[in-house]
């Protein structure tokens, strides 16, 4: 009894309340009850997604683009097929070019000659460019929040600094990334002049553009949280006379933590957002440069490609939400019971 | 029984305090006087609402007299500090942290130059005071609330204080829990024999606890009324209590005396300001036990 609990918890806690009644019906514990709640959980999103892919097929069959049909379900399904064939065959491709290169390699060294080693130079597959989308909003995320955190933690216990940001964060909060992105790029290829780069540039104008957009959230409601902790624990702080990094360390970040963790949920979910146009306009490798490029190909394969990569999008948006859900629900202390 | 020359221990004098400006400026404490020794327990007890909290406040340092002068040991309080452990009326305990943690918050901020192992120790020390040695890994969430009051009479305790001011620190519990923690509370206090100021609505709890019971006339603008000395034997058994001649007559008097001045105030005499709902005072006065006797 006490495993099913902990899985339970580990459910909730990772936002899969979803799969309770599985656990309790495997359990028997009244399975009748069990089943009801089940289909209810599980039957009706089935039975909406089932209900979305029919009028979808059906609306698809029945619409003529310029550069071809609009793909339903199955050509989506195919175009996805077709995307996981070629990152398989490009990875084949690297790997038999490293070979040859290291058969040369031994070769040039045994005969005494001068090797230069040659990097492959494929085109990033769709899989590479979740990988760098992902890379770039993380990387944006954590800007922001370095910033935001401590920004809000002063706002918080200010009211002085608050009243000061107050202006400019409604001023900027609203602002979309593609204003702030030509004057990143511009700043970042003025600044950012080292002859290496650590980063690609596009690399980095996205990440920035990111963390201009996805501050905002995360410092508004450290604000909030910092502002409402209770009276009496900011007065058990003075009574003990804690000095000030104590009094935040040990204090006022355990008290807020749920509002920040909150925050920090609502600015992933918007740079996830805000990337994909990032991408597209910066030339950043990633998803948004793949639908972009897909955009410029106009191939009869165009549309089912970018639809592919409104699904990743989603889900990969859908899980970094559930992340963040399941942290916070880790780190909120008055949930405990 | 005090040398003259040498200040109380901690002293009150022409202290006032109003929250609030121009027309809706309310004065909660008028020129308070109270003078403690070191090592009594002395119980300021007043109806609800009549400032016992804010005076509290005050000699704890969270809130500055509009004026007179508190001072500890002749030298005036100016803001709060470990020498005057508060043990909070809502025990203001931090969630995210376990019992042994909380308290351990004190220990750590009071002895910072103790070497980490001897302040564990320490911290455990008053947990196991407190009698919570089982609970010491607990949440607050996961306490009763006769335990949660136990952890902030620890985490007062572990601040090494130099006197203990209890605000209303039963209140939130029922009955017979009060009843065992005031048993608790005396049994430690005789262990500590710190001064302790316990505030409270009372009369029952401050005649099993105090040396000496202060009453606060009702605000707005309260004073303290006139002391009266409890001259019990320790340690107190509440149940002897009640057939004890001495208890049942102080409690008359203190009772009465409150009683007296709150039928002052609704019939508007002295003092005026807004009428308290109707109490009945006469089955008091007659010396009925009161419910949880």
């Amino acid at each position: 009894m006490a495993a099913k609990q902990r899985v339970i918890r580990a459910l909730e806690l990772s936002g899969l309340e979803l799969f309770v009644p599985v656990v309790k019906l495997v359990a028997r514990d009244e399975p009748a009850e069990q089943l009801r709640a089940l289909g209810f959980a599980l039957g009706v999103p089935a039975l909406a997604l089932a209900l979305f892919l029919g009028v979808w097929s059906g609306a698809a069959s029945r619409i003529e683009a310029s550069i071809g049909a609009v793909p339903g379900p199955s050509a989506v399904l195919e175009a996805a097929r077709g995307l996981v064939a070629d990152h398989v065959a490009e990875r084949a491709k690297q790997r038999a070019f490293e070979e040859r290169m290291a058969v040369a390699e031994a070769k040039a060294e045994a005969e005494g000659r001068p090797w230069k080693q040659r990097r492959y130079a494929g085109s990033p597959t769709y899989f590479d460019q979740i990988a760098t989308s992902l890379k770039t909003v993380f990387a944006g995320f954590l800007l922001a929040s370095l910033v935001a955190v401590p920004l809000g933690i002063l706002c918080g216990t200010s009211a002085t600094i608050y009243a000061a940001m107050n202006p400019l964060i409604q001023l900027f909060k609203p602002v979309s990334p593609l204003a702030w992105l030509p004057i990143v790029m511009i700043l970042v290829s003025s600044l950012y002049t080292a002859s290496d780069p650590l980063f690609p540039k596009s690399f980095v104008s996205s990440s920035i553009t990111v963390a201009l957009c996805s501050l905002w959230p995360t410092l508004v409601n450290t604000a909030v949280g910092v502002a409402s902790i209770d009276k009496d624990h900011l007065n058990v702080a003075r009574v003990l006379k804690l000095p000030w990094t104590t009094r935040i360390r040990r204090i006022v970040i355990p008290a807020s933590l749920p509002y920040i963790f909150t925050g920090l949920r609502l600015s992933l979910g918007v740079g996830w957002m805000v990337l994909i146009a990032a991408e597209m306009l910066s030339q950043n490798p990633g998803l948004g440069k793949f639908v972009w490029d897909m955009f410029q190909n106009g191939s009869s394969d165009t549309l089912a490609r970018i639809l592919v990569a409104v699904f990743t999008i989603g889900l990969i948006g859908f899980a970094l939400d559930r992340t963040m859900v399941a942290l916070q629900r880790l780190v909120s202390h008055d949930a405990h019971a | 029984m005090r040398d003259p020359a040498k200040p109380p221990f901690l002293a009150l004098r022409g202290v006032s305090k109003s929250f609030g400006h121009g027309a809706k400026r309310t004065e909660i404490l008028r020129d308070v006087e109270l003078e403690i020794s070191e090592g009594e327990l002395v119980a300021i007890v007043g109806f609800s609402g009549s400032g016992k909290t804010t005076l509290v406040s005050l000699i704890a340092g969270l809130l500055a007299p509009d004026g007179g002068t508190i001072a500890l040991r002749g030298a005036p309080v100016r803001g709060p500090g470990p020498d005057r452990g508060v043990v909070f009326q809502s025990y203001a305990l931090l969630p995210w942290l376990t019992v042994q943690g909380n308290v351990q918050l004190a220990v750590d901020a009071v002895h910072r130059d103790w070497p980490r192992a001897r302040r564990r120790a320490e911290a455990m020390r008053f947990v196991e005071l407190v009698g919570l040695a089982h609970a010491a890994a607990k949440r607050p969430s996961e306490l009763s609330g006769g335990m949660r009051q136990r952890v902030a009479v620890a985490r007062a305790l572990a601040m090494d204080p130099e006197i203990l001011l209890l605000d209303e620190p039963l209140g939130a519990l029922d009955a017979l829990t009060r009843a065992t923690l005031q048993g608790e509370i005396e049994r430690i206090w005789r262990a500590q024999r710190k001064t302790v100021v316990l505030v409270t609505n009372d009369v029952d709890e401050a005649l099993v606890l105090a040396d000496r019971i202060v009453p606060l006339k009702p605000g707005p603008g309260a004073t303290l009324g006139p002391s009266f000395d409890v001259r019990l034997a320790r340690p107190r058994d509440r149940a002897a209590l009640n057939h004890d001649l001495t208890f049942k007559k102080l409690r008359n008097e203190v009772t009465s005396y409150l009683l007296e001045l709150a039928a002052r105030r609704t019939t508007g005499a002295p003092g005026g300001g807004p009428a308290l709902p109707a109490l009945e005072p006469l089955d008091l006065r007659r010396g009925a036990p009161r419910g949880a006797a």
